[in-house]
């Protein structure tokens, strides 16, 4: 293999990887707080991500194996990316209304990891591709053409194996009723919380909006009840919505109970100036949390 | 670290002066009308950012959760 050979398959892996995580970064409007700051680390850390998939193949190409070590030394670099993303969002977690709940951020988390993964994965593709088009002594065009293909193919793969689920696809949602049965509110007939002021209880009345989730079978009912699953409704909502409340009430604060005889869950909440339909498409496009999927019997 | 009181009673505010509100570790406040208990209630709730509940007996419970 020459040595011109060697360094478009390292450009190309390497451009292939970059746009892998660039691309990644786009899609998660709603996990993503695109802050400048955070947007460049994590820019740069695809570079360093695609770099050491890049210079894979090419290293054992010369018979240099030991440095397939470097890529254990990425797997630990980039389980520490979990790390600072979490104790990041932890940071953050006092200073939000209503908090993301620890499953959430673990669920982010975990998909920061997995995004670099998917860089290095794809300029390892992409070498891999002008490799085998040197292999067979093809014109160098078409070696980079190759790569190119073969690096697409797993970028979108693996995005399609990762992409996860969103309520919409275990349950339906539609709006519920806003009732008070002394001081309990009701939602949908289901007593959720004692609200003693007066007062409060005509904001529920006049300004507040409910939402009722059906699962659609036990798988969904399943998440539904995961308490770090409602925690992720309840920040969704409130942060996409805004939230008529301050630190100082907790009448508030929105909360979802579940109907214990048809395992359904209801969820009230004071949105600033939205009405019920962004409320339902918020609940229905949250994610499904990795930790709170189970598998009933049936 | 922020330490603080969760799941307590922090104070009751009562319209019922007799047998059913008795002194125990919460302090109780015995209002005279309707208005008084509600405005009382608030500005409790509001000082200790608690949660003001209603258990009846004319009775409201301020908790902190």
């Amino acid at each position: 293999m020459s040595i011109s050979t060697n360094f478009l398959m390292i450009i190309i892996a390497l451009l292939m990887g970059t746009m892998a995580r660039v691309s990644m970064m786009r899609v998660d409007y709603r996990q993503y707080p695109t802050y400048p700051q955070a947007y460049l680390s994590h820019f740069t850390l695809g570079i360093i991500a695609a770099a050491l998939g890049a210079v894979a193949i090419p290293a054992i190409a010369s018979k240099e194996y030991v440095a397939v070590t470097f890529l254990a030394l990425a797997a630990q670099h980039f389980r520490d990316v979990r790390n600072l993303e979490r104790q990041s969002l932890d940071n953050i977690e006092i200073t939000e209304l209503v908090p993301r709940g620890t499953a959430y951020i673990e669920d982010i988390a975990k998909a920061f990891e997995a995004r670099n993964y998917i860089a290095i994965l794809t300029a390892l593709a992409t070498s891999t591709g002008i490799y085998l088009g040197d292999y067979f002594h093809l014109s160098i065009i078409l070696q980079g053409f190759i790569g190119v293909i073969v690096g697409y193919s797993t970028l979108f793969l693996l995005i399609r194996m990762l992409r996860g689920k969103a309520i919409e696809d275990i349950a339906e949602v539609k709006e519920a009723t806003i009732a008070f049965d002394g001081p309990l509110l009701t939602l949908a007939g289901v007593p959720v919380i004692n609200i003693g002021l007066k007062a409060s209880r005509e904001i529920y009345l006049n300004n507040g909006k409910a939402v009722e989730i059906i699962p659609k079978d036990s798988y969904g009912r399943a998440i539904l009840a995961n308490l770090g699953q409602r925690q992720a409704l309840q920040h969704n909502a409130a942060t996409q919505l805004g939230i008529r409340r301050d630190i100082d009430e907790p009448d508030f604060s929105p909360i979802a109970r579940i109907n214990p005889e048809t395992g359904s869950i209801v969820m009230a909440l004071i949105p600033i100036d939205s009405d019920i339909e962004d409320f339902i498409t918020v609940v229905r496009r949250t994610p499904i949390l990795e930790s709170s999927k189970k598998k009933p019997i049936k | 670290m922020d330490i603080g009181i969760n799941n307590f009673i922090i104070a009751v505010v009562t319209l019922n002066n007799e047998a059913h509100v008795r002194s125990g570790g919460s302090p109780i406040i015995y209002a005279k009308d309707e208005d008084e208990r509600e405005r009382v209630a608030l500005l409790i709730a509001k000082t200790t950012r608690g949660m003001v509940h209603d258990i009846g007996l004319g009775t409201y419970i301020i908790v902190r959760h």
